[in-house]
C-alpha cells in the first residue's frame, strides 16, 4: 500500500463524487410538500419605500404567501446581526445601523431584498414577486467611498453622520511622526483597491424546516454552520439550539462569500415554521452578483520614509474601506484587525501609523473576501516598497532584503499589535528568484522587445496571518464570538475511525487531508478514517472555515482529541497487559510495553473499550471517543516570495502573463497536491484581481457589472503554468506547525502582478497602476507618454 | 422564464403561417441569444417557434458562391473544409465566436436576425458583399444591417440561407474581444473580392457595424498593413463602457485592421 499519511499527496477522495456529477447541493435536496421562495429586490440603489401592494402578488395562482419586513417585524423579527465591533479613536463604538432582513422604509443598494413570495413553484413564485407594486421615491445615491465621505453626500443611513462607519487607529503616532521629520526620503503612494464580486460557482441556496415538534432545520451553502445556527437562532428568529440544526452539506465554493448569515436563511426558516412546509430558495446568478457580499473595496494612501542607506523608518497609512449599505457579519473586523495589523509585512520597519475610515455607501455590502484584509496590506506595502526603490535607486531586491525581520529575530514582535512566530523571508526569496530564473530576466525582456513586446518583471515578499485567534485577544478587539475549533474523534468498536470536525471543506479537500493526519498519528489505514463535517446535528460545535483556519486550528483539535484517545488507550492497555501506564508507548498504530514485545493494537484497545469484559471499570468508562475544543495561543503567519513574469502588446496594452512562480512557507504540509492545488487557485484569482477584476457602480449606486457578460474572472487562457514551492519553518505554537494555505495564492499574488506590469512599462515614466490593470489603462500610459529613452 | 406555447413546424412556409398569425411569437434557432433572454424575463412571447425542423443547414459551394444555410452553426461553419479554402477569414471569424458549447448552437442566420453591435457575422457579412435571403427576398448585406438589433426583416420574415460571392482572393478577421463577455470590442473584417475592397467593423459602432471608406481606398492601393497604418477613425459615434472609451476603441480598429490585412 502507498504511504497515506502525512506528507502524501494522496489523491482527493472527495473528487470522485464531484466529477461524476453526485455531489449533494442544497439545491439537489428536495422534500415532500416543498414550496418555493421568490424575493423581490431592488432595482434602485437608494429610495424610499413608501408603500407596498401585494394584492396582486397574494392572489396570483399558487401563492401561498407573501411577505414583507412589516410581517417580519410583526413577529418581533429585528435585524440581521453583526459579529465584530470596532472602537473609535476615542473609544467611542462604531455606528452599527439596524440591517434589515427585509427591507424596511428604505432600499439601500440594488439587490437589497424588499418582500418574498412563496408559491407552489418556483415559476409562481416569480410570476408573483413581479406583481408586486412597489411605489418608491428615488434618493440621490452614493457608490463610491471619497464620494460618499465627502461633506454633503447623500446618507445612506439617516442616523449615521457623514456616512462614517467608524474612524479607528493603530500605532503610534507620534513615533512615526518623529521618524517622517528625520528622514532621508519621504515615498508617498496613493492607491485603490479594487471591488471584487466572489462568484462561487455555486450560487447560495436555503432549505428551510419545520417538523410538528418545533424542530427547525436549515439547509444552507454555508462555511460556517454553527456560526449560523448561533446567529440566526439567537439574534434573529430566537429559535433555541437544541431545536435548531443547519446543515451545509457539499458546498461549490465559498471563498469568505458564504461565512455570513445571510437573510434569505433567516427567511426560509422563519417561513417553514409559519406555513409548516419545506420553503427552499436558490439564488440566480444575478441575484447572486448583488446579494452576495462583496469583496475589498479600499482607496489608500501610504508614505514611507526611509534613511540614507534604504531602511525603511516610519509608514503611515490612511485608508477609506467600503462597508456597503449595511455591515455583513465580519465586515468591521476586516479593513482593521486583519488589514492594519498586518502592514508590518517581512519589514522591520520600526513605527507604524495606520488610520482607516469605514464608509457607508449605496452598494451591496462588503465582508472578507479570500485573504481578507491581508491581500489589501500586502498591495499597499509591495507596491510601496517598488516605489520606494524606484525613487531612492536601490535595487528591489537589494531593499527588501535590507528591510526583511531576520530568520534569527523570531518571535518577532510588530509594531502593530502581532507577534509572529516563525519565518525565513531570505529563504523564500532566495527560492522563488531561483525558480524565476530572476537572473536570466535581462536577457528575456531583450529577446521581448526585438518581437515588439514590453516585458516586466515583479516580485512580492509577503506575509500574512491566519486562524485569527486566541478567543480572548479577538474578544478584547471586538469579536463577538469565540475562534477556537472543535474536533470529536470516534473510534470505533473495531478500530476505524470518525472524525468530526467543525471546519467546513467547500472546495478544500478536507475529507482527505484530514483522513491523512488522523490516519497518520494513530496509525490506522487511511481507508478506515472518515471526515465528517457541515451539519450541527452531528458535530459538537465548530466556528467553520475562513482565514486559512482549518488545519491549524481545525486540525490542531484532532491532534488534542487524539492525544486524550491515546492517554485513554494507554490506561486499557496497562490493564490489559498488566504493566504500569507510564510503561505503554503509542507508536504505528499499537500500544506497547516499554522494553518488551508485549503490544495491542489500537482494534483491540478500542476492542475492549467497548465490550468491556477485561477492563479497569472502577477507573475509566467504556467507549473510546474524545473531543477537544481547541483554542490557538496565536494567529499563524505564512508568508512567501511571490515572481511574476509578464508580456504586453504595446498596441493594444493587454497583458499576458508569461510565468508564475510562488514559494510559500505554510508551515507542515499534511498533503503537497492539495496545497500546491490552493496555492495555484488562490493565485488564478489575485491574477483574476490584479489583470481582470473589478465590480462597477455607477456614481449613484446602479451595478453596472452585473454579470458574467460584464464581470471578467479569470479564465484558463488567462493564466500561465503557475509554479507552486514550499519552504517551510514550522508554526511554534500548534502541535502540528502548520499554518495555513488557503489564501496565500490571493494574496501574495496581486502586487506581483502589478510590480510586473509596472516594471514592463518602467521606460514610460509610469509609477503606479490601479488594479485591475486593463488593456486601456495600460495602452493610456502608454499612448500619452513617449518612452523616457526614446525622448532622450 | 416565462410560460409560451412551443412550435416545431417541418417547413418554411409553415413557420412563415405560425409567426404571421401570431404578433407576438418569436423564432428559435440556436438559442444562444434568446434563451438567456427568456430565463431573464426580458421577453414574453406567446410562441416558441423552434426552426431545427426546417432543414436549413447546410453548406454548398458554386464557381460563384458559399451559400451558408440560416441554421448552420458556427462549429460547422468553422470546420468546413469548403469555407477554409474559399474565404479562410469566414471560417477563422466563426471558429472564434463564444466557447465551444456556443458554436455548436448558435447559428448563422441567429446572429444575423439578432443584429447584436458586438456579433462577428456582420463584419464579415457586410466586408464580403453577401446576401441574405429569407422566405421572401433576398437583401443585399448594404441594406440589410439598419442599426443596433436592427435590420431589413420585416416581422413575418425568416433567413433561409446567406450567399457570399466568389472568388474571394483575401479575407481576415481581427477580433479584439471583451474580456468579459468575449464577444467582440472591436473586429475588423478585411476582404478583396467581387465586392471590392472592404472593411468592416463591428463591435465598436454605436449602431452596429460599419464599413471605413478610407481603409478600403488606400488597401485597394496597396494590400499592406502599412497602407492603413496611418489611417485614424474617429471615436464619434463609436460604444464608450466599462471596458473601453470610444477614443480607445477607435484606436483599436487600426490595430486589428493591420492584423487583418497582415493575416489575410
Ligand atoms: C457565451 C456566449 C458567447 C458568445 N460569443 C459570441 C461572439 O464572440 N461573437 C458572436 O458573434 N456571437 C457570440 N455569441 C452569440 C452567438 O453567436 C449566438 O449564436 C447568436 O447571437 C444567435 O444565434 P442563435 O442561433 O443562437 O439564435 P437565437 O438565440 O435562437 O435567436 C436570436 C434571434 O434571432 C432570431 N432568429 C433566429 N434565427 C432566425 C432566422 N433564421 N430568421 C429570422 N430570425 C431568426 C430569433 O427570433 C431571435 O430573436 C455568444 C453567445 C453566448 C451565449
Amino acid at each position: 500500500m502507498a504511504f497515506e499519511g502525512i506528507g502524501a499527496s494522496v489523491k482527493r477522495r472527495e473528487d470522485g463524487r464531484f466529477l461524476a456529477g453526485r455531489g449533494h447541493y442544497v439545491d439537489d435536496m428536495n422534500r415532500p410538500g416543498q414550496v418555493y421562495a421568490a424575493i423581490r429586490r431592488s432595482d434602485r440603489p437608494h429610495a424610499r419605500i413608501k408603500s407596498i401592494d401585494s394584492s396582486a402578488a397574494a392572489a396570483a395562482p399558487g401563492v401561498i404567501a407573501v411577505y414583507t419586513g412589516a410581517d417580519m417585524a410583526a413577529d418581533g423579527i429585528g435585524g440581521l446581526p453583526c459579529g465584530w465591533q470596532i472602537h473609535n479613536k476615542d473609544g467611542s463604538p462604531m455606528a452599527e445601523p439596524m440591517h434589515p432582513v427585509l427591507a424596511t422604509g428604505k432600499v439601500r443598494h440594488v439587490g437589497d431584498p424588499i418582500a418574498v413570495v412563496i408559491a407552489e413553484t418556483k415559476a409562481q413564485a416569480k410570476d408573483a414577486a413581479e406583481l408586486l407594486v412597489i411605489d418608491f421615491e428615488d434618493l440621490p445615491g452614493v457608490a463610491d467611498i471619497r464620494a460618499a465621505s465627502a461633506p454633503g453626500a447623500p446618507l445612506v443611513h439617516d442616523e449615521v453622520a457623514g456616512n462614517v462607519c467608524y474612524d479607528w487607529h493603530i500605532g503610534d503616532k507620534g513615533a512615526v511622526d518623529a521618524a517622517f521629520a528625520r528622514a532621508k526620503h519621504v515615498v508617498k503612494l496613493d492607491l485603490v483597491n479594487n471591488r471584487l464580486i466572489p462568484n462561487a460557482m455555486e450560487p447560495r441556496a436555503a432549505l428551510g424546516e419545520c417538523d410538528v415538534s418545533g424542530h427547525y432545520t436549515l439547509s444552507t451553502t454555508s462555511q460556517n454552520p454553527h456560526v449560523i445556527r448561533l446567529l440566526m437562532g439567537a439574534f434573529v428568529l430566537h429559535i433555541p439550539e437544541h431545536k435548531l440544526r443547519i446543515i451545509a452539506p457539499d458546498v461549490g465554493g465559498g471563498f469568505g462569500s458564504k461565512i455570513y448569515h445571510y437573510a434569505e436563511e433567516a427567511i426560509v426558516t422563519w417561513a417553514a415554521g409559519k406555513l409548516r412546509r419545506p420553503v427552499k430558495w436558490t439564488a440566480e446568478r444575478s441575484e447572486s452578483f448583488m446579494s452576495d457580499a462583496h469583496g475589498r473595496d479600499h482607496v489608500s494612501h501610504a508614505e514611507m520614509a526611509v534613511d540614507e542607506e534604504g531602511h525603511f523608518l516610519a509608514l503611515r497609512v490612511s485608508t477609506l474601506a467600503n462597508m456597503g449599505a449595511y455591515l455583513s457579519t465580519f465586515a468591521p473586523s476586516v479593513p482593521t484587525y486583519l488589514y492594519a495589523t498586518l502592514l508590518a509585512g517581512v519589514y522591520k520597519t520600526p513605527a507604524i501609523y495606520a488610520e482607516v475610515k469605514a464608509i457607508f455607501t449605496n452598494t451591496v455590502p462588503v465582508d472578507a473576501y479570500r485573504g481578507a484584509g491581508r491581500p489589501e496590506a500586502a498591495f499597499l506595502l509591495e507596491r510601496l516598497v517598488d516605489v520606494v526603490a524606484q525613487e531612492t535607486g536601490i535595487d528591489r531586491v537589494e531593499l527588501r532584503r535590507k528591510n526583511f525581520i531576520p530568520a534569527d529575530a523570531y518571535p518577532y514582535q510588530t509594531p502593530v499589535a502581532l507577534q509572529y512566530d516563525s519565518g525565513n523571508h531570505e529563504m523564500t526569496l532566495a527560492e522563488a528568484l531561483k525558480a524565476a530564473d530572476y537572473a536570466g530576466f535581462p536577457a528575456r525582456r531583450a529577446e521581448a522587445a526585438r518581437r515588439g513586446k514590453l516585458r516586466g518583471i515583479g516580485i512580492s515578499t509577503y506575509l500574512e496571518a491566519c486562524g485569527i485567534a486566541p478567543s480572548h485577544v479577538a474578544g478584547a478587539l471586538g469579536a463577538r464570538a469565540g475562534l477556537y475549533e472543535v474536533a470529536n474523534i470516534r473510534v470505533h468498536p473495531t478500530g476505524s475511525v470518525t472524525v468530526f470536525t467543525g471546519a467546513h471543506s467547500h472546495g478544500q479537500g478536507h475529507e482527505t487531508t484530514f483522513a491523512q493526519l488522523v490516519a497518520d498519528q494513530l496509525g490506522v489505514p487511511f481507508d478506515q478514517v472518515d471526515v465528517v463535517h457541515g451539519d450541527t446535528g452531528e458535530i459538537p460545535f465548530g466556528m467553520g472555515t475562513y482565514g486559512s483556519r482549518s488545519l491549524a486550528v481545525g486540525g490542531s483539535a484532532m491532534v488534542k482529541a487524539m492525544d486524550k484517545i491515546i492517554a485513554k488507550g494507554k490506561r486499557i492497555a496497562a490493564h490489559l497487559m498488566e504493566a504500569s501506564v507510564e510503561d505503554i508507548e503509542f507508536k504505528d498504530g499499537a500500544f506497547r510495553v516499554a522494553g518488551t514485545d508485549k503490544a495491542k493494537a489500537l482494534a483491540e484497545i478500542s476492542l475492549a473499550a467497548y465490550v468491556p469484559h477485561n477492563y479497569p471499570i472502577e477507573e475509566l468508562e467504556p467507549g473510546l471517543e474524545e473531543t477537544a475544543f481547541y483554542d490557538p495561543k496565536n494567529f499563524t503567519y505564512p508568508g512567501g516570495c511571490h515572481v511574476c513574469e509578464v508580456e504586453i502588446d504595446p498596441e493594444t496594452g493587454v497583458t499576458k502573463v508569461v510565468n508564475f512562480v510562488a514559494v510559500d512557507d505554510v508551515g507542515r504540509v499534511i498533503n503537497p497536491m492539495i496545497v500546491e492545488g490552493q496555492v495555484q487557485g488562490g493565485v488564478a484569482q489575485g491574477i483574476g484581481q490584479a489583470l481582470l477584476e473589478g465590480a462597477a457602480y455607477d456614481a449613484n449606486g446602479q451595478l453596472l457589472s452585473g454579470s458574467f457578460m460584464d464581470y471578467t474572472m479569470p479564465r484558463a487562457d488567462n493564466l500561465p503554468n503557475i509554479t507552486v514551492g514550499t519552504e517551510i519553518t514550522l508554526c511554534t505554537h500548534n502541535p502540528l506547525g502548520s499554518k495555513g494555505c488557503g489564501e496565500v495564492g490571493a494574496i501574495g499574488s496581486p502586487p506581483a502582478v502589478i510590480n510586473a506590469v509596472v516594471d514592463a512599462l518602467k521606460d514610460y515614466g509610469v509609477r503606479h497602476i490601479d488594479m485591475p490593470a486593463t488593456p486601456e489603462k495600460i495602452w493610456s500610459i502608454i499612448a500619452a507618454n513617449r518612452p523616457k529613452m526614446a525622448a532622450e | 422564464m416565462y410560460d409560451f406555447a412551443y412550435q416545431k413546424p417541418a417547413s418554411v412556409a409553415d413557420a412563415v403561417k405560425l409567426l404571421a398569425g401570431d404578433a407576438e411569437a418569436k423564432l428559435l434557432a440556436g438559442g444562444q441569444t434568446f434563451i438567456p433572454v427568456l430565463k431573464q424575463r426580458l421577453n414574453k412571447p406567446s410562441a416558441v417557434i423552434d426552426l431545427a425542423g426546417l432543414k436549413l443547414s447546410g453548406i454548398s459551394v458554386s464557381a460563384n458562391s458559399v451559400t451558408i444555410g440560416a441554421m448552420t452553426t458556427h462549429a460547422t461553419v468553422a470546420r468546413s473544409a469548403e469555407v477554409k479554402k474559399a474565404i479562410p477569414g469566414l471560417a477563422m471569424l466563426a471558429s472564434w465566436i463564444g466557447d465551444n458549447q456556443v458554436r455548436h448552437r448558435g447559428t448563422i442566420g441567429g446572429s444575423l436576425a439578432n443584429n447584436d453591435p458586438s456579433a462577428c457575422y456582420p463584419a464579415a457579412v457586410l466586408a464580403l458583399g453577401a446576401v441574405i435571403k429569407t422566405n421572401k427576398r433576398a437583401i443585399k448585406a448594404d441594406d440589410f444591417f439598419q442599426g443596433m438589433f436592427t435590420t431589413a426583416l420585416e416581422p413575418d420574415e425568416i433567413i433561409t440561407a446567406v450567399e457570399f460571392p466568389l472568388p474571394v482572393e483575401k479575407s481576415a478577421y481581427e477580433k479584439f474581444r471583451q474580456p468579459a463577455s468575449r464577444y467582440a470590442m472591436v473586429g475588423v473584417f478585411v476582404a478583396k473580392g467581387p465586392a471590392g475592397v472592404r472593411v468592416a467593423v463591428t463591435g465598436a459602432g454605436q449602431n452596429g457595424v460599419f464599413r471605413v471608406p478610407e481603409m478600403e481606398a488606400a488597401l485597394a492601393k496597396s494590400w499592406s498593413p502599412d497602407a492603413i497604418a496611418g489611417v485614424k477613425v474617429s471615436p464619434e459615434g463609436l460604444n464608450s463602457d466599462i471596458h473601453g472609451s470610444a477614443a480607445y476603441r477607435a484606436h483599436l480598429i487600426t490595430v486589428m485592421a493591420k492584423r487583418a490585412v497582415a493575416a489575410a
